[in-house]
Order: C-alpha cells, then structure tokens, then sequence
C-alpha cells in the first residue's frame, strides 16, 4: 500500500508479567488495509502483544502509535475508541442473548432502545462483507463458527477499522476456515486492517500479506508472504538452536510398555480432538510429544490417565512384573489403580489438577495415598515424612510442610507435584509442561528427576513446548498437529526446523 | 477522546490481602463488633431517645437475666449450632444447600408423626430410637433428593434446595391440617402433653440439657469427621477443584451422595431436637429460618465447627437480647431486628476488610 502513515505502529513495547518477560523491545508495524500475520512458537509473547493494543493490558514501556498520533489505551472502551476491536479466542459473548444483544450490548447511544432499527444497521455490515449469521439466533445454540461471526460483527459495528484475530482459525472445520478467509479479504477490500495471529503456515501462506515473526518476546522481524516460503518462516520462528547441557543417557532395557492404538476422541463441543494416534512408549526413555498448544496433547494424556472418554482405540500396559497386558481404554482412574498399573501424572494444570491450591503440602502429598488402609480416619504420619522428604530432596522453598502450596511460587509448587508422583515409582510417568513458568534452576532439577526416572526403568513421556529442551532430553519425539500425528523423530538426528514444519502441517498433507 | 495521564488510577482500589496473624484478625472482628455496637446505640437514641446504656443493660438481662432465660439461650444456640454443622459438610464440598430449612422441618414432621402415632403403643424406650431413625432417614431424603439430580443431571443446586423448602413447607402445612388438636385450632398443639411419649427426659430437672449435650458432642465428632477421617478429606478436595479429585481417583459423584445424605440426616436430627426435645409441637414455622442463618454460622466460622460454637453462641445472643429490648421497652419487634441487622452487618462487614486492602490513590506504588 502506498499510504504513509502505517495503522498501527509500535516501538519498543516491553510487559513483565513479575520476573517473566512477555514482550521485550518490539516494534511492529500494520499498514492500512493489509492483511498481516502475526507467527511465533508457544509463549513467544503473541497474544500478550495484542492485548496491549485492544487495551486488555497497559505495556510497561515503548509507545503505541495510532494513525501517526501517540496513543493510551487503557481499556477495551479506549480501544474501540480509535477504531480497534479484538476478537479474542475464547469468546466474550452473553449465552442467553440473541446475537442481535451481543452485537448491541454495551453501546452508548442517545434515544431508545431500538433492537429493530439497530438490526437493520447490522444487517448492512453482514451484507456489506458476505456474513451469513441469524441475529435472533440465542448464543448457547450457535456453533463455534457462528459465535466467532457474531464476535467479528461485533467489533465491525462497533465502528473498527484495525481487527485483531487472536487464533480464529483453531475452533473451526477447514470449510468454516475459508469462509472466515473470504470475508477477511472483503473487509480488507474495504480499506480495514487485519492482523492475525496463527501458527498454520499454510495459512499464513494464503491469507496474509506480510508476517511478523516473534520469538522468545522480541520481534525478529516481518517479511511480504510472496517473498518467503514455511521454510524461512519455520528457521526464523524457531531460531538458532541453543545448546542446552542436560544429560541424556543411552536408553537401557527398551520394553514396549504403553502401547496406543488408534486413539479418537472427541471434546465435549463435539469436535474431534485426537484422531487415529498411535505410537508406543518404551520403557528407559523419554518419549517426547511435540505440538502447537491445543493439538490434543491434554486429551491424549487425559486418555491414558483414564479422564478422558475415548471414541475408539486402545490404550494397552504391560505390567513388568506380572508380564500382564492390561486395557485401559476407558477405564477410572481407580480402576486403573487397582489393576495394579503403575502410572503417575503431572497435569497441565498444576493448581487446578495436579494439586490443591488451599491445602498444605502434606495433604496434598497425601492425594494419592490417603486411601491406604482400612481405618476411616487418615494417617498423616507417613505423608509429614514423605513431604518433608520432598521438602529437603528437591530444595522446596516453604516455611514449612503445613504452608498451603497457593502461597508457593510456580516452581516450589510443580516440585511438590513432581516429587509427589515419583514417589510412588511409577512405571509410567506423563509430564506435561513440567517447566512451564520455572526459572533455569528449577528446570534443570525437573530435568535430573525426569532422567533419574528415565534411568531407573520408567517409560516417560514428556509433553513440552521448548523445542530446544526436547530435543536436549528426550530419546523420540512425536510431533502432534491438530490431533494427528505428523512424525515421529529420533531427538538425537533431529533439528528444530524439521519439527517446526512437522508442528505446524495440517492434516491430509502427505509427509 | 481526552486520554488522562498514564496510570490514571481509581480513587479506591482494592486488593487481595494475604492472611493475616491471627490476634490482628481477630481484634479486626472484635473492633467491628463493636462499632455495630456504638452504631446501633446512635440509632436507639436518635430514634427512641432511650438511654443506649439502658437498652444495652437490657440486653444482657435478656440474655443472662433469669436462669429460664440463660437455658433459653443455650438451647437456641444448641440448636442452631447443630444445623450450621449439618450445613458446613455440603458447604465446604461448596454444594449450595440452602434448603436446611426444609431438611428441619421434615425432621420434625418425621418426629411428630411418630409421637402422634406410636406414642400410645410403644414403650417410651422403643420409641426414641424409632424417632431418631425416622426423623434422620426424613432429613436425609430432603437432602439426598438435590444431590441426586446435581450428581447425575449437574443440576443447579441453591434453586432445588430452596424449593424443597417450600414443598417440605407444604408438607408440613397438610400435616397439621390433617394432626389437627383441638379441631379447629389449625395447630397441632402440644403432643402427648399427658403422657410425654416420646419427649425427651428432663436430665438433673432439666428440660434442654439432652439437646445441648447431644449438639456438644456432635460438635466433636463433626470437627473430627472433617479434620481426621477419609471422607472429610474427599469432602474437602471435592470442595476446592472437582478436577484434582477426579484426577486422583475420586468418585464425584458419591461423595456428593454421601455428604449431602450425612447434611440432610443432620437437619432431620436437629428437627428432632426441636420436636421431642423442646417444643413437642410441629409447625410450619419449627425452623424459624434457623437454616438460612445455619449458613452464616457456618461461613463466618469458616467451616470450623469449634469456632461454629462461638459464632452461633454470638448470634442468638444479640438475637435474644434484641428481642429482650423490643419487650422491656415496649418497642416494636422491628426494633431487635434493626439492631440484630446493623450488628451482623459489622460482623460480616469486618470479613471483608480481613481478606481486601483498602489502597487510596496517593500511595502511587506500582506493585509488579
């Protein structure tokens, strides 16, 4: 485009969330009516940055530039105020109103009331850009699509000229993807702005005009999409590999230990979520799970730990001691247990799963072995020594066992979690982002764990985000997208580049 | 659009407190008590032109006064302590059981029906038990009816309790149709007032002291049962994330069962003891909202039963020393209640400002 004045403009924004640096030094352009794709890895800082812009968040330092002119955005309100609108991935919408409400609600206009005046003018923007949406239509009976339309039809009639699209293509089918393509370039032709985040580079390749690339935070720069390929894309998104020095033995005693056959499951909107997964985990290894977040990592874990109801497929353990294969598709979590399987799980969700947050370390030790025993009452005595150990062990900074783990920061919190489920020497040990959020000491002692683990003879599986530090530790990766499995790697041949394009390669591809 | 000054920050802002020690809390509470206190004297004299000490005086008298009045004061707070540790399982599992009140009243109609029935035919020492289990097994029907179809259907439990209120209400409203003595009165009156089938003894003499020790050592058990035992465990995990306790094996659903059977059971036993203990009558009104005040008992205790003893004692103390006000200087009822109000309003009051920091904008301090 030949304007001067870009849309938007950012220099040198920086955001700490506490000692986490989210955004460090980036400056962005968006020019008027282009269509610009924002790309990095997980956690590289992408959906942060845009809040800033739609007023969500304030930046901690650089400046905002709005049509040339210096702006604040203080508020969602401030936002729409110079014509921005952000369409969020988890929608913000009212579930027992009409799409019309949606629309409608919250705008300040002089006079009455009138939904049927303000329909038509909602109507216009539909017909203007190619919507296709029931305004009378009640939110709780829209599928993901519809809300998503209603959410763009929001922020159009709300006057925004700049949109910002936060992931919309991960909720939809590939037919819904090239509807919400179409109207893109038609409000494109239209003059607007819109910026994209994604990880699909083939999308990236098809819709956009130009990429900004971040990583780690920082912008790495932007290139015009007809002068790049996924290639270059995947080499800048990832960067140079850094050489991390975790041990990593030769894995000894290989026994096929956790076999997964042609798993599918679907979540609860009705969406399929896994598709036909297969692979096996062997004992002495750690077996890593690579993907963009939202692959089906969770659910595939989910699966196994028995949380999680399979469409099909099979989930089959071969207990060591007994020489026994077990079944453990769709089995409790108790039924697991008392089939005598071996199997502990760091979840995701650490506070919200994994642990108590109100509880103290002691009884959070306890979850998993307060059944012992036929008494009614609990016995605290072994879980006090057991969380003491854990305490000295992993270099738990608390004031004491009976500090409730909320007051602990992340690290001391995923030790406790980590520590409780190898206590139980577990034959298989699910972690997922165990490092999530820890500073590099913590890391590395969740590392030595996972490979004292790993060298003792538990089949590990490992799901993580770091590409560098998958690489580093794990013996194969798998490499998810959109719940399907693109490759599996051996970690010790493998380079960043290649899982980058296997991470972000839509199904039906061939390999 | 005029855009202020960066980090244009509101005149108040709140903010998350973290705990603080225990002696500062509770002076915070003590301190708030007694602004209640000063504030509802204000009010007196404003609007009676009373001596606020007078009717302070009067408050203890009503309270202390006789020693009717002081066994008066432990029953009422028996009582509503034993519902508030029928409650606080549920409340701690955060299952929304507002409907105590009518696991009471089915408790007592349970009760009633067999004083009514069996009290002329059965040994007294026959009876008893009979009335236990009855009034236990009433009481946890009405809770275990809600859990069922939250367990299974995620049904919203604060709208299904609150109408098995009034059905049990209307239960008991065709009971006493239906018991009717003497015809006509529309009131059941005094069961076996001749025989005393079915009430409970008068221990050393006295009338209320088999309720308030029965509630004392439940009291014991419930602190027991949620602190030491396996099921208040589960109970508690369920209560703080329903995902870690399916995640560690936890059958959700049953302990949703099990605690509701144990709450409802509880309010069944509490309408016994207002039944066969104290009132040996049956009315629509045999609960008098003790239920719905059970909850504050409870949550201002934080689900601590030997703190429940303290708040319960607390509240019908300023309740009956309210009421004691109304009489001794010919006020209206209304007058104990606006009392009784300001002063729960500075008990709860003084809550919030234990767990948020009043922040005023002139400590310009970005906290990261």
């Amino acid at each position: 485009m030949e304007t001067t004045v870009p849309a938007i403009e950012l220099r040198g924004i920086c955001k700490y969330f506490g000692k986490i640096v989210a955004n460090k030094n980036v400056n962005l352009i968006v020019e008027k009516g282009e269509i610009l794709s924002i790309l990095g890895e997980n956690g590289s800082g992408k959906t942060t940055l845009m809040n800033m812009i739609a007023g969500i968040y304030q930046p901690d330092d650089g400046m905002i530039y709005i049509n040339g002119q210096e702006a604040s955005i203080h508020s969602p309100k401030d936002a729409f105020s110079y014509k921005i609108g952000m369409i969020h991935q988890h929608f913000k919408l009212i579930d027992v109103f009409s799409a019309a409400e949606n629309i409608v609600l919250g705008i300040k206009e002089k006079g009455k009331y009138d939904l049927k005046k303000e329909k038509e003018s909602i109507r216009t923007i539909c017909d203007k850009y190619g919507f296709i949406i029931d305004l009378d239509k009640k939110i709780y009976s829209m599928s993901v699509s519809e809300k998503q339309t209603v959410e763009i039809v929001k922020v159009l009639y709300r006057g925004a000229d700049i949109l910002i699209l936060d992931e919309p293509t991960a909720v939809l089918t590939p037919q819904e993807t090239v509807k919400l393509f179409d109207v893109m370039r038609a409000m494109k032709k239209d003059g607007k702005s819109i910026v994209i985040i994604t990880h699909k580079l083939n999308e990236v390749m098809e819709i956009s005009d130009r990429v900004a690339v971040l990583r780690k935070g920082e912008s790495v720069g932007s290139v015009l999409t007809k002068d790049t390929n996924p290639e270059e894309l995947t080499a800048l998104m990832v960067g140079k590999k850094v050489e991390l020095n975790i041990d990593r033995s030769e894995p000894k005693n290989c026994e096929d230990r956790l076999i997964i056959r042609d798993l599918n499951c679907r979540n609860r909107e009705g969406a399929k979520i896994i598709s036909n997964v297969t692979f096996t985990a062997k004992s002495g290894e750690i077996f890593g799970i690579a993907g963009i977040a939202g692959s089906g990592q969770r659910e595939l874990l989910e699966s196994i730990a028995g949380l999680q109801k399979l469409e099909s497929g099979e989930i089959l353990y071969n207990d060591p001691e007994s020489g026994k294969q077990e079944n453990l598709r769709n089995k409790t979590p108790m039924q697991i247990r008392h089939l005598g399987v071996r199997l502990s799980f760091v979840p995701e969700d650490r506070l919200g799963m994994g642990l108590v947050g109100n509880m103290d370390i002691i009884d959070n030790v306890m979850l998993r072995s307060y059944r012992k025993g036929h008494s009614a009452f609990l016995r605290r005595k072994e879980p006090k020594t057991l969380a003491e150990k854990i305490i000295r062990d992993l270099e738990v900074v608390t004031p004491d066992a009976k500090t409730p783990v909320r007051r602990l920061s992340g690290g001391n919190v995923q030790k406790v979690l980590v520590g409780r489920e190898i206590a139980s020497a577990p034959k298989v040990l699910m972690v997922a982002y165990p490092v999530r959020g820890l500073d590099i000491n913590s890391s590395y002692t969740i590392y030595n764990l996972l490979n004292e683990q790993k060298n003792g003879g538990a089949s590990i599986i490992f799901v993580g985000e770091d590409l560098d530090v998958l690489i580093a530790l794990c013996d194969r990766i798998m490499v998810i997208c959109g719940g399907q499995v693109t490759g599996i790697v051996d970690a010790r041949t493998t380079t960043k580049e290649e899982i980058g394009l296997l991470m972000t390669k839509t199904g039906g591809e061939e390999q | 659009m005029s855009h202020v000054a960066p980090h244009a920050e509101p005149l108040i802002r709140l903010s998350k407190r973290d705990a603080m020690p225990s002696w500062k809390g509770m002076l915070v509470r003590i301190l708030g008590i007694l602004l209640g206190v000063a504030l509802s004297s204000l009010f007196i004299v404003l609007v009676t032109d009373l001596n606020p000490i007078e009717v302070f005086t009067s408050l203890f008298d009503g309270c202390f006064g006789t020693p009717r009045r002081i066994w008066n004061l432990f029953q009422n707070t028996a009582i509503l302590l034993c519902i508030s540790l029928a409650v606080t399982p549920a409340y701690k599992m955060k299952f929304w059981n507002i409907g105590a009140e009518g696991q009471v009243l089915m408790g007592a109609a349970a009760t009633a029906a067999c004083m009514i029935y069996f009290g002329n035919t059965i040994n007294q020492w026959l009876l008893i038990p009979i009335m236990i289990v009855a009034s236990l097994f009433a009481g946890m029907v009405w809770g275990m009816i809600p859990a069922f179809f939250k367990a299974y259907f995620n049904t919203n439990e604060t709208l299904f309790t609150l109408m098995m209120n009034y059905v049990a209400t209307q239960i008991v409203a065709f009971l006493i149709t239906y018991w009717e003595n003497p015809k006509g009165s529309n009131s059941v009156g005094v069961i076996n007032a001749a025989t005393k089938a079915g009430w409970f003894p008068y221990l050393f003499g006295k009338q209320y002291l088999v309720n308030i020790i029965v509630v004392v050592v439940l009291t014991a058990i419930m602190y027991i049962y949620l602190k030491y035992s396996k099921h208040g465990y589960e109970i508690s995990v369920v209560g703080e994330s329903e995902n870690t306790a399916r995640y560690i094996g936890i059958n959700v659903k049953k302990v949703i069962l099990r605690t509701m059977a144990l709450s409802g059971a509880l309010c069944g036993l509490a309408g016994l003891l207002l039944v066969a203990g104290s009132g040996h009558t049956v009315s629509t009104s045999t609960a008098g909202g003790r239920g719905f005040t059970a909850i504050l008992v409870s949550w201002l205790a934080k689900f601590n039963p030997a703190v429940m003893t303290l708040t319960s004692f607390l509240i019908v103390f300023f309740e009956r020393g309210a009421a004691q006000i109304a009489t001794a200087f010919r006020m209206n009822e209304s007058l104990a209640d606006i009392i009784t109000g300001i002063i729960l309003f500075f008990i709860i009051g003084s809550e919030f400002f234990l767990n948020y920091k009043v922040n005023f904008r002139h400590k310009h301090k970005e906290v990261a």
